[in-house]
């Protein structure tokens, strides 16, 4: 298939120098924006085939000489370099043909890593854009363009850039206060807005207290919170240990309205600890 | 010619006879296996009464097994049927007994006590449950009597469950490649190393769900030589709690047979994680956990569901550590009964006998799965 398309454009390039001579000319710009609409103008007599050639599309029309030719808006909507090809019977006409994205932007693509991210973290999140026009051609010339991430404090971060190469990105840090941050992308008239959950870190103080409820021993802790303050949400799991005279008993209990708590076996002299994840918490020896 | 019809004849009418004979008079085993009758219908001794009753149960010969039972008038053949493959939906609702084992424990003129080791054939593995049975003699006859466990009831009553539940919209088919989507959950390996025992090397860790939703996690590795080069890839199969909610932490033990420590150079751990839907509920409890020195060292202790929710599928996982708090081994148990509410069920984790005395201190988690879903 290549190789076939390699021969019949050096056909056409070698045809192409008789055509000169025979007064078969043709006139068209060589470059125009995706999509956009334009003309062919050619001189001489008689029928021609017209070859657009170019990476995404081939376009194959039969054309009289001497007349113009119009292609109307969105025959061309691929942006690359297209070669040009204007074959009569007796000679070939060649020329070169550049599609531009179009210069205003359409769709802004945009990553927004991650969707969910712990709180006070330096350059945690990162935006990347991408952006396109309307035929979806990366445009490729510098723009200007902003980010912006705002938290559920009002506190706003904000970032200008130029889109280099049809891409920008850039890192913003997650604040103290969780909640749901809006990530917003905007480049002129057009914007993209993204979610990224702030959720609290570990446990800071993870602290228990115990009391005798019908025989048993009533653990609870206080309503856990991380380093900044930050309730930690319910579902975390909150390990209980109760360790005594050659036994132990052991309960994974999720917060549940901020806390957690359980009922456990009321053994005198029982050593019983607390933890989440990798955090400890206060111990409490049991004396009846 | 007529030599060769002779010897048509003569075989045609020798298969009819046999097909006639092993169909009047059928092979035990066989009688067994289509369901026709136990293997060994004797009980002239204790023991041959049990190896009877255990046959009739392996062949699910109910009522038969039940018939012959000295204290059948205590309790149905409905819930001796229960007794022995649970009330509820369990891993032994899907196995067969596999075979079985009797072993003598007392006897005297009267009576005798043998007991019945069940081999269960399991999705899991062999599981065994073991029965002690009084049997006693009755005229010329032995008979056993069946050591039911009543099923504890609890009262019925309303437990109110209002434990997180987390749901997950995921990114649509329709959307651009651009568009976001839910993280995966961070989970990060605590603890790691390898150990070498007489059948490979063994990979013994813990791995924490560090996020704030929950997780379905495994974890495979890779060991590499000296010069890079790949030796073996594993997984921790189900030696590991799938199911990691928020701060929750699990054991997870790789086997590598057949591989040398000495000729591993690095090991490249693969954690994975995928968001899932997940419920909170149900807690298990783990009780009266105790370690049990050599031999026969193990972890014993009870389980119980402090929910209101049947769990028919429990798994308990042991994580032993020596002084220091480093990982001396993993080991697990599946629980071969549902797991009622309010109703504490026994475990026994067994701990290899050369590494029991360097045990310390434990963990145990408790894996879970619920009919429709895992926890």
């Amino acid at each position: 298939m290549n190789c076939g398309l390699a021969l019949l454009l050096g056909g056409f390039a070698l045809a192409a120098q008789l055509a000169a001579a025979q007064g078969v000319t043709m006139a068209m710009p060589e470059k125009i924006e995706a999509g956009a609409s334009f003309s062919l103008q050619t001189t001489g007599g008689g029928k021609a085939t017209l070859y657009i050639v170019g990476p995404p599309q081939v376009l194959k029309r039969e054309i009289q000489l001497g007349a113009t030719t119009f292609f109307a808006e969105g025959t061309l909507p691929n942006a690359g370099h297209y070669a040009v090809f204007l074959a009569t019977e007796s000679s070939t006409q060649s020329a070169s043909l550049d599609i531009v994205p179009e210069s205003k932007p359409a769709t802004l693509d945009f990553l927004a890593k991650p969707s969910r991210i712990q709180v006070n973290l330096h350059d945690g999140i990162t935006g990347a854009i991408y952006v396109f026009d309307v035929f979806h051609n990366l445009i490729t010339f510098p723009l200007p363009v902003s980010f912006e991430l705002s938290s559920p404090s009002g506190a706003m971060q904000k970032r200008n850039a130029v889109i280099r190469e049809g891409a920008s990105w850039t890192a913003m840090d997650s604040t103290a206060q969780q909640g749901m941050d809006r990530f917003v992308v905007r480049m002129a008239a057009i914007s993209t807005v993204r979610v990224v959950a702030q959720v609290p870190g570990d446990p800071c103080r993870l602290q228990m207290s115990a009391r005798l409820a019908s025989g048993q021993l009533h653990l609870a802790t206080e309503p856990v919170r991380d380093c900044s303050g930050n309730a930690v949400p319910d579902g975390t799991v909150v390990t209980f240990t109760e360790t005594y005279q050659g036994g132990q008993s052991t309960v994974d209990v999720p917060l549940k309205q901020g806390i957690a708590e359980v009922q456990m076996p009321a053994q005198s002299g029982a050593m019983i600890s607390v933890a989440s994840g990798l955090v400890l918490g206060n111990q409490i020896r049991w004396e009846k | 010619m007529t030599k060769g019809y002779l010897l048509a004849l003569l075989l045609a009418g020798a298969t009819v006879a046999l097909v006639v004979a092993g169909f009047v008079w059928p092979v035990p085993s066989a009688a067994a296996y289509a369901g026709g009758g136990p293997l060994m219908r004797s009980s002239a001794t204790p023991e041959a009464a049990v190896q009877t009753l255990g046959e009739e149960i392996r062949a699910q010969a109910w009522t038969k097994a039940y018939d012959n039972l000295a204290n059948k008038a205590q309790f149905t053949q409905t819930e001796f049927v229960h007794d022995i493959t649970g009330y509820y939906p369990s891993l032994l609702t899907y196995a067969t007994v596999e075979k079985f084992e009797v072993l003598p424990l007392h006897a005297s003129e009267s009576e005798s006590e043998i007991r019945l080791q069940l081999y269960w054939a399991t999705v899991v593995g062999v599981s065994i449950s073991t029965r002690d049975l009084r049997v006693v003699k009755n005229g010329d006859r032995w008979e056993a009597e069946w050591p039911i466990a009543k099923q504890v009831v609890v009262p019925p009553q309303v437990i109110p469950v209002n434990y997180l539940r987390w749901d997950v919209i995921y990114r649509g088919p329709g959307d651009d490649w651009g568009a976001q989507d839910v993280e995966a959950p961070h989970v990060r390996i605590v603890d790691m190393h390898p150990v070498e025992r007489a059948e490979g090397v063994v990979l013994l860790g813990e791995l924490l769900n560090e996020d704030v939703v929950p997780a379905f996690v495994s974890v495979s590795a890779t060991l590499l030589s000296k010069d890079q080069t790949p030796i073996a890839t594993e997984g921790s199969f189900d030696k590991i709690s799938h199911l990691l909610l928020p701060k929750q932490v699990t054991p997870f033990l790789i086997r590598f047979p057949d591989v040398a420590l000495s000729s591993v150079g690095s090991v490249r751990m693969m954690p994975t994680s995928e968001l899932v839907s997940a419920s909170a509920d149900p807690v298990i409890e783990i009780e009266n956990a105790h370690l049990n020195p050599a031999p026969d060292a193990s972890l014993t202790g009870q389980v119980t569901n402090q929910s209101g929710q049947v769990v028919s599928f429990a798994q308990v996982l042991g994580t032993f550590y020596d002084k220091s708090g480093q990982v001396v081994w993993i080991a697990n148990e599946y629980i071969d009964s549902a797991l009622l509410p309010q109703t504490p069920v026994p475990f026994e984790i067994h701990i290899p006998e050369d590494l029991a005395r360097k045990v310390s201190s434990q963990r145990a988690v408790v894996a879970t799965i619920s009919s429709g879903g895992s926890q």
